[in-house]
């Protein structure tokens, strides 16, 4: 299936929750959904016999400066077709449904996009720090993160 | 030092005379004794976190033979003598890198080896994980540069400890 016949079946479920299909540049295309749908429009991407996207290949934090941003990419092994689903979030207090549910692996790489990016994933079975200390503060890969100077008494 | 079966009873005092044909003695100086000892059995520690792990791995494989110095590797920090911090440290790590230079039994000895941790070497300039420098956390004895360092690097590293622990007085008046 194209991403074209993916983004048309998509926005033809879900209406107002998809917004556009970035083309340019991209491959595959991402189909650019509200946040607030992430997890229905998985379950259907996943469960629609014409899409049977069943492996989540990559799940990335993204940040634009002005917003923050979750790429998923989709693959089908069964049909073997692919498509990226992007969500875009605001600046403060970027928070959007968790797919673990949807695809397990999805998990651990929600759990990286926390720690490395402070996107929150509500609903998730377990949102801890994954490569970062516990106690750590902030969230490095922001643009707009500051070193600490120590951590633990040790110069950074 | 033999002993005569037939004496039994207090010893009698030890003389030149006292030792017999049979004795075998060696009259030497303890520190350098001991100091041999040490240095002919450095059981190293197994720890390796990042690619100079590999190269440790193969000086210790029959190629380069570590075994050799008399160096082999244990799995347990408390039957080890000697920690080369195989690779890059960072802040999660060293807390652990601590508690594992702590659990080692005195005396003990550390090569910091390959650039990560002698400086942090490539994350030195612009990383907020990385440790810059292994002695930052726990004295260090030797240091073997390279990224990796070679295994004849880390032999060198490792003779020229061999040299340090001889030089080392077990019996000097504490201060």
């Amino acid at each position: 299936m194209e991403p074209k016949a993916i983004f048309e079946a998509v926005k033809g479920k879900f209406g107002e929750a998809v917004v556009e299909l970035q083309e340019e540049g991209f491959r595959p295309a991402f189909v650019v959904v509200s946040p607030e749908s992430v997890r229905e429009i998985s379950l259907f991407l996943r469960d629609d016999p014409a899409m049977k996207f069943d492996s989540l290949m990559c799940l990335s934090g993204v940040d634009y400066k002005d917003r923050f941003a979750v790429a998923y990419h989709l693959h089908s092994l069964e049909i073997g077709h692919r498509i990226g689903v992007k969500a875009y979030l605001p600046r403060e207090a970027p928070s959007l449904p968790s797919v673990d549910g949807v695809w397990p692996a999805a998990n651990f790489q929600e759990r990286e996009a926390f720690d490395l990016y402070g996107i929150v994933f509500t609903g998730s079975c377990d949102l801890r720090r994954i490569l970062l200390p516990e106690d750590w503060v902030g969230h490095p890969l922001r643009k707009d993160y500051k070193y600490p100077e120590f951590y633990h008494g040790i110069k950074v | 030092m033999s002993h005569d079966p037939a004496h039994s009873g207090p010893a009698p005092a030890v003389g030149p005379v006292s030792l017999g044909p049979e004795a075998h003695v060696m009259v030497g100086n303890a520190d350098k004794f001991i100091n041999w000892c040490r240095k002919s059995s450095l059981w190293y520690l197994l720890f390796a976190t990042a690619c100079c792990g590999i190269e440790l791995m193969q000086t210790g494989a029959s190629r380069y033979d570590l075994d050799r110095f008399g160096a082999v590797f244990r799995a347990t920090p408390r039957q080890s003598d000697l920690m080369i911090v195989a690779g890059t440290i960072t802040h999660k790590m060293a807390e652990r890198l601590i508690r594992l230079y702590e659990q080692m039994p005195e005396p003990k000895y550390v090569i910091s080896m390959g650039s990560c941790a002698n400086t942090g070497g490539p994350f030195y300039k612009d990383s907020y994980c990385v440790v810059k420098g292994v002695d930052l956390l726990i004295p260090v004895d030797v240091y073997v540069p390279g990224c990796p360092p070679r295994p004849e690097a880390l032999i060198d590293g490792i003779l020229k400890l061999q040299k340090i622990i001889e030089q080392k007085r077990n019996f000097a008046a504490k201060a």
